[in-house]
Order: structure tokens, then sequence, then C-alpha cells
């Protein structure tokens, strides 16, 4: 029955999101009251009716529904309740739905704030109508998650083991919520290139959403790398992987796009520009998705190798951006310059910012994209790997990051940068310090580690200028709270990649019971290696001693895991760490006789790769707080009144 | 030619210079630092130089695989039509397994065995990698659904 009842929500979510495109667009052009109201319900009921196909969809796996084909081949009685749940969006036709409900959350968003007036947000609604209609065409005709099977198998296929992990309750999630978020930002430019109104208040109107879309990037990408992490078999903390690209090349744009936006609302400037970006940052989502979906990659998140999918994707991402392009440039000779700035002012710094982010994202894309071109084209098989992103996109992101004080501290049209660097002087002199110490005292490679730890202490200290200058001002705000926070955050996640690659601890070893292994100032000591059961796997468990100058201070337990159903063995790491430090240790394979490989690291500083993620989303969330207080305060009467 | 003009065409210089030395940037990246895809059968046919960083992929040959001394483990990929023996020290990825497929990075030595600095197995396990089920199409040892089946 969860079946039928999620496919005709499915079949109604489509007719409802093609009423909303049509009223919508109506709506914008012939200013008729009406449509625009149909639009606005349009997308409420979109919302309702994909959320109960998306719960139908759960349902069916949390009851292991092995009639819906979807179930049998992804699910098990077996699992644990969380992975019955997760494992809903763990397959290729879920995270399409998944993908889907994002989008109507975002729509009913944009429905229920109304920003920028009734024209503008019926425009919006119509572009998002349609790519909500394109996307339930490919789920309905390619990517079917409710089809049936008869008769139902007595017990599902299972969920591969790797993704039977927490990190898939949240990392899919979160990416998607940015992913899927910059959509509204590339509505609200379209609607902004159909109504001619491609003035500031597009940007200002879409601001929260774009904010939004950011902050869950941000997470998602931060989940994903610890995921990648803590998790052995995928690589570490970033790989440069062409499905982990997918993801940076969209935040990469998303960030220029928030700093290109802040100019076009304050004086005007680069309002081209902006809507281009916006247009760029939701067609990366789209060519991600296409990357990660069609099966053209192979990794644990291509689910299933179709290349009709592929195919359709790819129509569509030509539409969409075909079509917002051909609209931009139609309407963008007619967009009015904003206000005259000098070359030092905080428009400048902003116009750096957005050059060397579109060329950070530039070196990646074509990093990503070189090794399928050259494969489709010559059926040469090669593969890009970290050295060619040290060359290119580690220089551009360094001139970034020596940029980044500046900006917030130069004032918009005519700013003065001899008082800019006053003000930053003590910062200059902290990162001087850090880098001279890492050169006394730290360990080869010593000097690319020095420039880098002087540009993440240079990051952070300007920041902590940033905020206590405005506190000692009395001029403290979200806003300077935000950049403060989101460019301390570049630099604290700077220096955990510094820790966790020039100064990582390795040691490899083969321990029989009792044995001792040293890596780094730690000892491990192999107490013993017993067979446990988890609730559908059995494991290895490795019970090892954590010993500094002899004194044990913690016991890990690493295991190997075995999953029966799926055939297949995952290692689960152990790390202890310190908040500053991880100590992380792997069990490997049985080499008989009771010894056991054990892959032992310690990575100074790692944690911060994510305490960055986490301080950056908090500045992006101190922002969207900010603007979203001014926002209600200018919606009520008193207000209105005292102006 | 007024002010606002004379600063567009400053800044489309700034831009032109700054693509173009990109540009420059990515190309010499690019030609140095791409790792090629070898099946066994390519390595057989073609002197690779030793010390060359490529990929290797095929299967791993039922039997092969011997441990020790320590953590490091032997074992041959083959396509089914030649063999490369290769060695490896370290942890081996979860998915590895005699008779499925696998992908290693790293380089020969002077007696003609791969020095693997990277066994991945970055692949579901429902499918071979792309690269693997290639080389062994190449080599006329593919059967259609094979890697499909569980």
């Amino acid at each position: 029955m969860t079946g039928e009842i999620g496919q005709l929500a499915l079949c109604l979510s489509l007719a409802l999101s093609l009423v909303m495109a049509i009223a919508g667009l109506a709506g914008a052009r012939a200013n008729s009251g009406l449509a625009r109201d149909v639009a606005l319900h349009a997308a409420m009921g979109l919302f309702a009716f994909v959320a109960l196909a998306f719960g139908a969809l759960v349902f069916a796996f949390v009851t292991s529904d092995f009639s819906v084909l979807d179930v049998a081949q992804n699910s098990h009685t077996a699992k644990p309740l969380i992975y019955k749940i997760t494992g809903a969006w763990g397959n290729h036709e879920g995270s399409m739905l998944l993908w889907v409900f994002v989008l109507a959350v975002y729509t009913a968003a944009i429905a229920f704030a109304r920003r920028g007036g009734a024209q503008l947000t019926s425009a919006a609604l119509g572009v998002q109508g349609l790519l909500a209609a394109a996307f339930l065409l490919f789920i309905l005709f390619t990517s079917d998650p409710f089809l049936r099977l008869d008769p139902p198998p007595f017990e599902g296929a299972g969920l591969n083991p790797l993704l039977q992990d927490p990190g898939l309750a949240m990392h899919p999630p979160m990416l998607y919520a940015g992913y899927v978020g910059l959509s509204a930002a590339f509505a609200y430019a379209a609607a902004a290139l159909i109504t001619g109104r491609a003035d500031a208040s597009w940007a200002r109107a879409a601001r929260p959403f774009m904010l939004a879309a950011w902050i869950a990037l941000t997470l998602g990408i931060t989940l994903g790398s610890w995921w990648a992490y803590y998790d052995l078999g995928w690589g570490g903390f970033w790989f440069w992987d062409p499905v982990e690209n997918a993801s940076l090349m969209p935040w990469l744009v998303a960030t220029a796009l928030l700093h290109s936006a802040l100019a076009t609302e304050r004086t005007g400037a680069f309002r081209a520009w902006t809507l281009l970006l916006a247009i760029a940052g939701f067609s990366l989502s789209l060519i991600g998705t296409f990357l990660v979906r069609s099966g053209v990659l192979t990794s644990v998140h291509s689910f299933a190798n179709d290349p009709e999918r592929g195919v359709y994707i790819l129509a569509l991402i030509f539409a969409a951006i075909g079509g917002a392009l051909a609209l931009f440039a139609w309407r963008a000779p007619k967009l009015q310059g904003g206000a005259a700035f000098e070359p030092v002012s905080r428009e400048t710094a902003l116009l750096l910012n957005n050059l060397l982010l579109a060329a950070a994202a530039a070196t990646v894309f074509i990093g990503t994209l070189y090794p399928l071109v050259l494969d489709s084209l010559w059926g040469i098989r090669i593969s890009v790997g970290p050295p060619y992103f040290a060359i290119t996109f580690a220089p551009v992101f360094a001139a970034l990051l020596l940029l980044v004080p500046l900006g917030p501290q130069l004032s918009w049209r005519k700013a003065d940068l001899g008082a800019a660097f006053r003000a930053l002087s003590p910062a200059l002199g902290v990162a001087a310090v850090a880098g001279l110490l890492v050169l006394a005292f730290a360990a080869a490679p010593a000097l690319q580690a020095a420039c880098a730890c002087a540009l993440a202490t240079w990051v952070i200290a300007a920041g902590i200028i940033q905020i206590s200058g405005r506190w000692r001002a009395r001029t403290m705000s979200f806003g300077a709270c935000a950049s403060a926070l989101a460019h301390a955050g570049l630099g604290v996640t700077l220096l955990g990649i510094v820790g966790a690659t020039a100064w990582k601890s390795e040691a490899l070893d083969v321990l029989k019971p009792g044995q001792t292994m040293q890596v780094a100032q730690y000892a491990l000591r192999l107490d013993n290696v017993e067979r446990v059961q988890g609730p559908n796997y059995f494991a290895d468990r490795a019970d090892i001693s954590v010993q500094t100058h002899g004194r044990t201070i913690a016991t890990i337990a690493p295991e190997k895991r075995s999953y029966p159903v799926e055939g297949q063995a995952v290692s689960d790491t152990a790390i202890r760490t310190t908040g500053y430090e991880d100590l992380y240790v792997a069990l490997g394979d049985d080499r008989g006789g009771g010894a056991w490989v054990i892959r032992a690291y310690v990575n100074p500083l790692a944690p911060f790769i994510w305490f960055g993620g986490a301080f950056m989303a908090l500045g992006g969330l101190a922002s969207l707080f900010g603007r979203l207080r001014r926002s209600v305060a200018a919606a009520s009467p008193n207000a209105a009144l005292a102006e | 030619m007024n002010q606002r003009k004379r600063r567009r065409l400053a800044f489309a210089a700034a831009l032109f210079i700054a693509a173009a030395g990109g540009a420059a940037l990515v190309l010499t990246a690019l030609r140095d630092n791409v790792l090629y895809f070898y099946s066994p059968s390519d390595v057989a046919a073609r002197h690779i130089e030793p010390g060359v960083a490529f990929r290797i992929g095929g299967l791993v040959q039922q039997g092969s695989v011997a441990h020790g001394p320590g953590a490091t483990v032997r074992f041959v990929v083959t396509d089914g039509k030649s063999r490369v023996p290769v060695e490896y020290t370290g942890v081996l990825p979860d998915l590895f397994h005699e008779g499925r497929g696998v992908v290693a990075a790293g380089s020969l030595d002077g007696s003609g065995e791969f020095n693997a600095t990277e066994v991945l197995a970055k692949h579901d396990e429902r499918y071979m990698p792309p690269e693997v089920v290639d080389a062994l199409k190449r080599a006329g040892r593919w059967k259609e659904g094979e890697g499909t089946a569980r």
C-alpha cells in the first residue's frame, strides 16, 4: 500500500510542479494576482506531496517491505533501525528523492517568505517549478523508488557496510541542503532576469537562501571529510577524489557569490557578475549530481551504472545552464553599472576575492573533468591526483588567504590601505613569529609548513583583531562576527591540514598479544584479539593499551567487521583524540598464529580541520541570524512608524 | 577615453594575464602530474621505464597472495593474458580479495616487479572498477553481467 501512496504522491507532485511553473511564470509576466496565488499554493502542495512520498519510502525501509524493489535491493531485516531509516537515501533512487525533497523544502520556504515582492517571488517559484518537474520526471521514468517486486523475496540484499555508519544520517542530507539550496539563488537570479529587475533587490531577497545553502554545504563537506577520515577505506580527510571535487566546486562558487552579492546589495557593483555566479553555482551543483549519479565515476557514491540516467541528467544540465545563460545574454546588456569605486576599496577586495575563488574553482573543474574528456574522446585512462592540485589549487588559495584579512578592514568606495595595515600589524607580527617558530622547532619539510602556518595564523589573528576592534568601538554586529568567524575558520582548517600532512607519524607492525609498537610518543601494546558479535555483523576486536612513559593512559579497540549478508569486511578504526591531536589505529589482516597487522598514525592538529569547518558554518549562521533579525525589524509596524 | 573605460580596460587586461598565467600553470601541472592507467597486457606490450609512476589494474590472481616479512604483501595482478607481480607494504583495503578487481598505484622496479605505494579499493562491492572491466574486456576475459552478480 505504501508503495502506491508514494507513487501517487510523486505523480501529484509532478502535476503540482508543472502548475507552479506555468502559474508562477504567468504571474510574473501578466501581473495576475490569481496566477501568483496559484503558484504560492502549488509550492505548499508540492512540499506536502513530496514529503508524503519521501515518508512513504522511509516507511517502506523501516518496515522492510521487500515487495518494493528498492527496499529489497538495499535493505535487510537484521539491520539496526537507524540504518533502515538512513538506508532510504543510501541508494540511487532514494537519494534522488531526497534531492527533490530538499528542493521542495526550499520552494516552500520561498513561497512562505515571499521576499522581494509578489512578482519576483512568483517568477522564482516558476523557475523552481521547472526544476522540480524535470527532476520528478527523471525519478518517475528512470529511477522510480516505488517499483514493485512480485513475488517479494523473504529477505533483502542488504546495504553496503561502508554506508552502515552514522555519517550516512548526516552527510548526504546536509550536502543536499547545500547543493539544492543553490537552486534558490539560481531561481531568484533567473526571476530577476525574467522580470527585468536585475538590480540589487533580488540579491537582497535571495541572501538568506544563499546563506542557508552555503552553511549546509560547508557542514556537508566537513562531515564528509570527517567520515572519510575515520573510515579507513575512504582514503583520508581529503583525497581530491572527483566526488569530493564535485562538492568543492559549488562551495567555491557559492563563497564567491556570497561576497559578490554583498557588493551588489550595498553599492550596486558587479550586478552582471553576481547573476552569473548564481547561475554558475547551481550549474556546478547539477554537474556534481551528474558526476556522482551517472556512473561515470566509480566510488562508493555511485550506486548504479545506468547510461540512460546519465544522458537524462546531462540533457537537464544543458537545458538549465543554456536557458539561464540565454536569459542572461538577452537581459544583461540592459543592466546598469553600479556606483564607481576607487582602486583601494572594499569593492576591489571583493573583486580580487571573486577572481581568486573563480580561478580556484576553475583549476578543480579542469582537474576533475580532464580525465573524463580524455577517456570519452580517446579512450585514454588517466587519473589526476593530489600533485596536480598542489601545484594549481594551493597557490591560488594561498594568495586568497593572504588577502582575506584585508577585506573587512577596507571601507566601501574608497579606503585607506595604510590604516588597514596598521590595524593588522599585530596579526602580521604574530604570523611571522608563528612561521619562525615552525622553522626553528618543527621537523622537515619545514619551509612549506612554516609558510602555511604563518598564513593560517595571519588569518586567525586578523579575525580576532576585527572582533576586538568592533568590541572596543562598540560597533559589534552579527555581520562583523560573521566574517571574522568564517575567515578565522579558514585559518583553523589550514592549521589542521598542515598538522595532519606535514607532521604525521605513521607506524606499521605485525603484533602478537603482549607485544608493543611505537608511534610518535605513544607505545601501543596489543592485549588481546577476540571475536565479538554485532547486530548484523561479527568482528575481530583488538584491545590495545596506549602508553606514554610506561603508564597506560587509555585503551582503544579497533575492529575488523564482517557482514555475512553483504559478504564484505569493513575496518572500524579507533581514534583517541585530545582535541589537538589524534591517535588513529586500524586493525589489519590476521597473519596467523595470533599475529595481526596493526597500522597506527599520530595526526597532530587533525581535529582542527573540522573545527575550522564548524567555525565557517557558525560565521554563516551569525550572518543569517543578523539578516533575518533586520528583516523582521523592518517588517514590524514600529520600525515603519519610526521611519 | 574616460576613466570608467580606462578602468574596464585595465581590468580586462589583468583578467587576461591572470587567465593566461593560470592556463599555463594548469597545463604544466596536467602534463607532469597525471597517472596513466595500464593493464598487465599494456605493461607487457610497452616498455615502461622503472621509476615512472602509473596505475595498474586487473584481477588479483587466485593463490598469489603471500604475506611477509612484516606488513609486506606480494600478489599478482592479471588480466587473463599477462601477469605483473606486485609488492605492497601496508594494510590492504577491506575489499581486497583473491579473484577480485584491484587498482594499484606505484612504479616498476628494475626486475619488473611493481612496487605499489597505494592499493585502491574505492569501488562498490557490487561492481568492478571500470578500468579493470575495460582491461579485462580488451584481454577478452570479460563476461557480461559478471561484475553485477553478487
